[in-house]
């Protein structure tokens, strides 16, 4: 038998959480390093190439940031659901629905510019909310598991954007290649410091979150029924109504990410267009504590390792796998030690010689 | 906190035991060191510093390693003159390919080219915000004045040659076509394929199974499967991987591939294949842009120009298919032999080219959208 004991931990001080967190890191760079050694790289040259292919040039600071606004925003979503411990695996999907719908605005409307984006923003929050509505109905109404139901949905909507791409949204002009028209030029977001001014978005929802979380009522609502639903039923709370409050909210901001990457980044919509970020958040939203402020950090964080990831194969011509390897890496460490913060371990042996002792 | 502390002694022993290992390692890390500061010297050197971007990985057994092929062909005449730097398996998504164009241009790139379709509006967007940069783009129709032109080649040719080929051979008289898109650069060679085999057995029939996508060596495969599966005996492709090819060969059937001489990987199938020689365009640009000469067009390589060709063909093709394919290969290479030659009719009967017309590029991109007249196709 393997010596060893797993106990789930009560209560953890906070410096000792601080603690296992910081370990962890440091132990997933040692490991990741170990790995890079092994492959015949310099791990130090790799490491300090990836900091600075992140955050070296303004370049280089634009393409960080690019890649953390719709993290970010996705994981603002992903937060107000997984507050309430509804598990909204979902944000792929609803990223794709704001998508469609901001580009149903585009591609129809004659707006001028300011309007223009403003519907396109509606609707895509619109659309990522009732995407994010139909789980949330039935999980309050009928107690269906959410977790299933985001998920499925989630290959609904991407399908759907593939039919629309490879069907009646096909642009006639693209000789029977499979895209769809690229939007006019009201439909596109403008650009602030050379990054589209879905960064400026994405710090003002972060703030936004922050106070609906922590300092309004149904913010409060959201946490006790996550805590506790039967606490929340004895305090009179209306449970379907706070689970589909926080979940057209959760929608509407994942559907957000939707417009702005089909308006400023794709310039289009495309089958592609949700990268992954609605999976992708959900680690940034957990390893982030579930707090509106930490989320920033941690998804920029994951942006310098993603940059500094596509620097590295460029500059020291480094195959992708090595890049992708780190990252996978650096997560299942950081991850990993979620375990250590739930659990105590601790190894048998010991643990019956003390007993003896006794 | 005792405990915690024990955790942290056993898990930096273990890391400790580890660096133990590197040791051996350790050796091997420092010539990567070495090539990395000879990467900055030559920086210094004024090498100028080329760019590409490909859909696959360098060694796909297909259209990314014939990209690459080019890339190499680059390095080795240019030599000290031109940095090549790549990034492999970039996606077609507008976001991934401008941080890749712009990470290469940051590095000090000024001239960046990519080799997929679904590359040209990302391509065409850095084009404005980079004036100072060159970009080339492989299979696009955009391009502009200063910094922005496109290539690709006359793939017809030796498409209809592979036509041929299959026509001569096939004793089912079904042929097999595993394609990417229902789109016109691959109708183009779809049709040239047919007209080639139509050329030489008027009941040859040609299937086509769409996948959907430039590059999927499982959907390849299963499509080639499906293919055969129809009775079909010879199978070719337009798409990215060795698939198709292993598919035939595993079922004791021939294929044409695409892109790359196979003959070695696929001994026991493997015909022959259109092949792109991007040397011959991508030498000559790179220079005229070193030289600051080069003014963007959009370049049709042909069999005359020898851009394209066909890959020799295996000794699984008779001596006298040969001999006939060599005497219209030879009218190609001398520019006297036009693929497309009315009368050609589409699958429903319909005229496309009439008697005693040719297409010409220009023709051929538009009126060879749909498929003719012995192609059916299942999307």
């Amino acid at each position: 038998m393997i010596p060893l004991k797993i106990v789930k931990r009560d209560d953890l001080p906070r410096n000792k959480a601080i603690m296992i967190r910081i370990v962890s890191v440091v132990l997933s760079i040692v490991f990741a390093g170990l790995v890079i050694a092994l492959l015949g790289y310099n791990p130090i040259t790799i490491f300090t190439s990836m900091v600075k292919g992140a955050l070296g040039t303004s370049i280089r600071i634009q393409q960080t940031t690019l890649k953390a606004v719709p993290l970010l925003i996705t994981s603002l979503g992903i937060l107000v659901a997984f507050k309430m411990k509804f598990w909204n695996i979902g944000g792929e999907g609803q990223i794709m629905m704001g998508a469609f719908a901001a580009s149903a605005v585009a591609l129809n409307l004659n707006l001028p510019r300011p309007l223009m984006l403003l519907s396109m923003a509606i609707a895509a929050m619109v659309m990522g909310g009732l995407w994010a509505f139909i789980p949330a109905f039935f999980k309050a109404k009928m107690g269906t598991n959410e977790t299933i139901f985001t998920l499925m949905l989630n290959y609904l909507a991407i399908k759907f954007v593939t039919y629309l791409q490879y069907g009646p949204w096909k642009d006639p002009a693209s000789q029977g290649f499979p895209k769809i028209a690229t939007f006019s030029k009201e439909a596109i977001l403008p650009s602030v410091g050379g990054v589209h001014i879905g960064w400026m978005i994405a710090l003002i929802l972060v703030v936004l979150v922050y106070i609906f979380l922590n300092h309004t009522k149904k913010g409060y609502e959201i946490s006790v029924v996550g805590e506790s639903i039967e606490t929340a039923r004895y305090a009179g709370m209306n449970i379907s109504s706070v689970i589909i409050i926080s979940m057209l909210l959760s929608g509407g901001l994942c559907g957000l990410t939707g417009m702005i990457q089909a308006s400023a980044v794709e310039k289009t919509l495309s089958s592609s267009l949700s990268a992954n970020y609605g999976f992708t958040a959900i680690i940034t939203t957990w390893l982030a504590g579930l707090n509106a402020i930490a989320t920033l950090f941690v998804c920029i964080a994951f942006a310098i390792l993603v940059q500094g990831g596509n620097y590295i194969q460029i500059s020291m011509q480094v195959p992708a796998s090595v890049a992708d390897m780190i990252q996978a890496i650096i997560l299942f460490f950081v991850l990993g030690s979620e375990f250590f913060l739930q659990y105590k371990v601790s190894f048998h042996m010991y643990a019956k010689v003390k007993k003896e002792a006794k | 906190m005792k405990k915690f502390t024990k955790f942290l002694a056993f898990a930096l022993a273990v890391t400790m035991s580890m660096t133990a290992l590197v040791g051996c390692g350790g050796g091997a890390s420092e010539p990567a060191a070495d090539a990395d500061k000879a990467a900055e010297a030559s920086d210094t050197a004024e090498a100028t510093k080329v760019g590409f971007i490909y859909i696959g990985s360098q060694n796909d057994g297909g259209y990314s390693q014939a990209q690459h092929n080019g890339t190499k062909a680059v390095k080795e005449y240019f030599g000290d003159k031109v940095e090549t730097i790549i990034a492999e398996n970039v996606a077609e998504d507008k976001q991934t390919v401008k941080t890749t164009a712009i990470n290469m241009i940051d590095q000090g790139a000024s001239i960046v080219i990519g080799t997929s379709f679904g590359f040209m509006d990302a391509l065409e967007e850095l084009a404005t915000e980079y004036p100072d940069v060159t970009f080339l783009h492989f299979s696009g129709n955009k391009m502009n004045d200063t910094n922005f032109g496109n290539y690709f080649g006359a793939m017809e040719e030796p498409r209809y040659l592979t036509g041929m080929i299959a026509g001569m051979m096939t004793k089912t008289n079904k042929l097999g076509y595993v394609a990417a898109f229902p789109y016109t650069e691959v109708h183009i060679g779809v049709n040239a394929f047919a007209l080639g085999a139509q050329s030489v057995n008027p009941d040859v029939e040609v299937k086509v199974v769409y996948t959907n996508s430039w590059g999927d060596p499982a959907g390849e495969k299963a499509a080639a499967e499906s293919l055969l599966a129809q009775d079909c005996d010879i199978i070719t492709q337009h798409a990215d991987s060795a698939g198709p090819q292993l598919a035939a060969e595993a079922a004791g059937k021939l294929a044409i591939g695409y892109n790359l001489d196979n003959s070695e990987i696929v001994p026991g199938a493997f015909l022959t294949a259109p092949v792109w020689h991007h040397d011959k365009y991508l030498v000559p640009t790179i220079e005229k842009i070193i030289a600051g000469t080069y003014v963007p067009e959009s370049y049709y390589g042909t069999m005359k120009d020898g851009y394209i060709g066909l890959a020799p063909m295996t000794d699984l093709v008779p001596q006298d298919v040969q001999d006939k394919v060599n005497e219209v290969a030879a009218k190609m290479e001398a520019g006297e032999y036009p693929v497309f030659v009315g009368p050609i009719s589409d699958t429903k009967g319909n005229v496309l080219v009439a008697e005693g017309e040719t297409l010409d590029r220009a023709g051929i991109w538009t009126v060879m959208q749909t498929l003719v007249k012995g192609v059916s196709a299942v999307e």
